[in-house]
């Protein structure tokens, strides 16, 4: 038996597909979402039908989390968990339909909402054909992922497989839940929820694909890829049991806080509010986790520009998963709801933690996918330069646009009335959105030095079908079990 | 550190493994989902609060495909400063009709839930075509383009029938005659432009923007039958 198997060769053609397809969505979708920024700074710029700020926004968030980031989710999944079971993937064929099966889906995506075909919900704004289609290639995914695991040659499952088993489940839950539909033509439907029931189930979603896909899949790759970079195992195994369990567990109550002072039942904001605050301990339980797997290597951290994304990115995971809970208590959801202060804060997770930590996986697969090293490690440090800037110089404009407008909007005259009108507060942050358009700047001149690294990069490398020798780490020596 | 050895058991066993996680996600799923279904009673009905009418329903499914929902909310929070601004705050009887929901969830724009009525229709109208006509420094695109785009009635009646079967209480002759109402309040809608002195050309006489228009106006209606029940209600003693 062993024999038979003695060198195993991974499929590494599914996993190469993903990246290059997430680094061109990456690319159109900060574009997009340049373009959007400037819009709000300059409304000329919104041109027609096709391309205005309520259209263009979608394709921005749908390119981003669909598009970029479940990319570099599915080729970190598709390579680490080959390693980590020591065989090649369930089937070949599963591989290629999820692979061009959602590559297609996201161009559908693309022209229907440019095309206005929108549910409106936020982050599952497709219409319910494209809904259909998610939920068959994500149970491809899931057959994929389980039928390895199922077959994996490795005792034990390492704990970036526990997270990824946790984003199949929860997000097809998700999904199918949030994506019933009445259709009343072949792009046009009717939600089966209505009202407040609508926006209890569609931020149940909203929240939790912001728990599910920018979460639990990233701390997935953070558990494979940083303790891979680093060449250490994981600071403690106890700690990732504790986090991964209480994460999974209480992550999916914490929705209702997006429907704060709303008509939704008291008793589910509170509770909503009451998860949220929890949810801190688990996240910081992660953060914490990947951090400390640095101790003792931390001199590595000044010359590694991979480490740096990846401490950077679990500084700004934790700075945004207190930040989160914080805004979830009515109090300061009173001045926060509504206000730029959100957009700061998506930000904050996106371009930090969820962006930096996929840069980082690409530029670890990247040079192994192609037999080679990476163009140039300096213009890998130039992107974490500008990728760490502009992230900064985006989100501290939002954070102060968002107060100024939220407390000018409550501000009062000493006889009660208000002090400003609505447009005063709209003009009064209109210098932060320039700031913040300057920012996307910055970030997306990061994401094309890396596209032009990653271009020299394959051109240097080859993609013969040499077979692959295992990892020479073995799983358990990351797991912290040698 | 490594964990304990009954995890370390489950670590090795992928099914129940998978089977755990999805409890402790469905869980939580539950408690959040299934209860507020059972506290359908205890949403306030708003006695008269009709579903929206033919041209309305296709106003909305416009402002959704214009994504207007990213921009403009469309739930007054229960503050003064709010109440002052908007007017009454949102309540839950008034979206028993809205497939979906449109509460949104970043004011780049006022919040809509109380406009209807608000403005004339030959506001609403001007507004769309050059939003900065109004005010020099909105940053709202310009929607010039509903105007020239006549409105499709082919799914109208379609649109009514969904709605019913979904629980809208239209009548079948109101969704049988959908069409023709949206044609007639269209005219009603032209008339009143007329009368504050916009002449529609033949094109723009039938243009989404009317229906847009007609959505709009209807924004609030619950709030004011709320008024008049508020007012009711204290004269019977309630």
């Amino acid at each position: 038996m062993q024999a038979a198997t003695s060198t195993p060769t991974y499929d590494m053609r599914v996993v190469r597909g993903f990246a290059i397809s997430a680094l061109v969505w990456g690319i159109v979708g900060m574009a997009v979402g340049l373009l959007a920024a400037a819009q709000l700074a300059w409304p000329e710029l919104n041109l027609g039908p096709y391309l205005h700020f309520g259209r263009i926004r979608p394709v921005h968030t749908n390119a981003i989390i669909f598009g970029f980031t479940l990319g570099v989710v599915f080729a970190g999944s598709y390579y680490a968990i080959q390693r980590l079971c020591r065989v090649r993937m369930f089937s070949d064929t599963l591989s290629r339909i999820n692979l061009w099966g959602w590559n297609a889906i996201i161009v559908a995506a693309a022209v229907s909402l440019l095309l206005g075909k929108t549910s409106s919900k936020e982050y599952a704004e497709l219409e319910w054909p494209l809904d259909i289609a998610i939920a068959a290639v994500w149970v491809v995914y899931g057959i994929n992922l389980l039928g390895t695991i199922a077959r994996r040659r490795e005792k034990g499952m390492y704990a970036a497989i526990w997270f990824w088993i946790a984003t199949v489940l929860t997000i097809a839950m998700l999904h199918i839940a949030n994506s019933l539909a009445a259709p009343v033509s072949w792009m046009k439907s009717y939600s089966i929820y209505a009202g407040v029931f609508d926006a209890n189930i569609q931020w149940w979603y909203g929240h939790n694909a912001v728990g599910f896909l920018l979460t639990t899949p990233i701390l997935g790759l953070m558990y494979y890829y940083l303790p891979k970079a680093a060449g250490r195992p994981i600071f403690s195994h106890r700690l990732s049991i504790v986090h991964f369990w209480s994460l999974v567990f209480i992550y999916i109550w914490a929705g209702p806080h997006h429907l704060i002072y709303s008509p939704l039942p008291d008793w589910a904001q509170t509770l909503g509010t009451a998860f949220s605050i929890m949810l801190i301990l688990p996240s910081w339980g992660g953060m914490l986790n990947g951090l400390l797997t640095l101790r003792g290597a931390w001199d590595r951290v000044r010359t590694d520009p991979l480490l740096k994304m990846f401490v950077v990115g679990l500084t700004f995971y934790g700075m945004s998963t207190f930040e989160g809970p914080m805004m979830s208590i009515k109090t300061v959801n009173s001045l926060s709801h509504f206000t730029n202060w959100t957009i700061g804060h998506v930000h904050s997770g996106a371009l930090g933690w969820v962006a930096l930590t996929c840069f980082a996986t690409l530029y670890y697969l990247i040079p192994r996918l192609w037999h080679t090293r990476i163009h140039s490690q300096r213009l890998v440090e130039v992107h974490f330069w500008l990728a760490t800037l502009g992230l900064v110089l985006y989100v501290t404009p939002m954070w102060i646009s968002g107060v100024t407008q939220g407390l000018m909007w409550r501000a009062t005259n000493a006889d009660g009335s208000l002090t400003y009108t609505f447009m005063e507060t709209v003009t009064a942050i209109r210098v932060y959105d320039v700031l913040r358009f300057l920012g996307g700047c910055v970030f997306l001149s990061g994401s094309g030095v890396m596209c032009w690294n990653v271009f020299k990069t394959v051109r240097s490398g080859t993609v013969a079908y040499a077979p692959l020798p295992p990892d020479t780490i073995s799983p358990s020596a990351i797991g912290g079990q040698a | 550190m490594s964990g304990p050895s009954w995890h370390r058991e489950l670590e090795g066993r992928w099914l129940p493994f998978t089977l755990y996680t999805l409890a402790a996600v469905v869980i939580g799923g539950l408690v959040l989902l299934i209860p507020p279904f059972f506290l359908q009673g205890t949403i306030d009905p708003i006695p008269g609060f009709r579903p929206y009418s033919a041209l309305e329903q296709e106003g909305r499914d416009l402002y959704i495909r214009e994504g207007c929902n990213v921009c403009h909310s469309q739930q007054v929070r229960p503050f003064r400063t709010e109440t002052d601004r908007y007017g009454r705050y949102s309540v839950a009887g008034e979206g028993i009709y809205d497939r979906p929901f449109l509460w949104g969830s970043r004011r780049t724009g006022p919040d809509l839930h109380r406009v209807g009525g608000k403005y004339p229709d030959s506001w609403h109208w001007l507004h769309l075509l050059d939003p900065r006509s109004f005010e020099p420094d909105s940053n709202m695109p310009s929607f010039a383009f509903l105007a020239e785009q006549p409105l499709d009635l082919s799914l109208t009646r379609r649109r009514l029938d969904v709605l019913r079967s979904l629980g809208h209480p239209y009548t079948p002759s109101e969704v049988e005659n959908a069409p023709e109402d949206a044609r007639n309040a269209m005219r009603t809608i032209v008339e009143s432009l007329r009368a504050d002195g916009i002449e529609l050309s033949e094109s723009q006489s039938r243009s989404e923007a009317l229906a847009l228009i007609a959505y709009l106006q209807s924004l609030g209606r619950g709030a004011g039958l709320l008024e008049a029940t508020a007012h009711q209600g204290s004269s019977h003693g309630d």
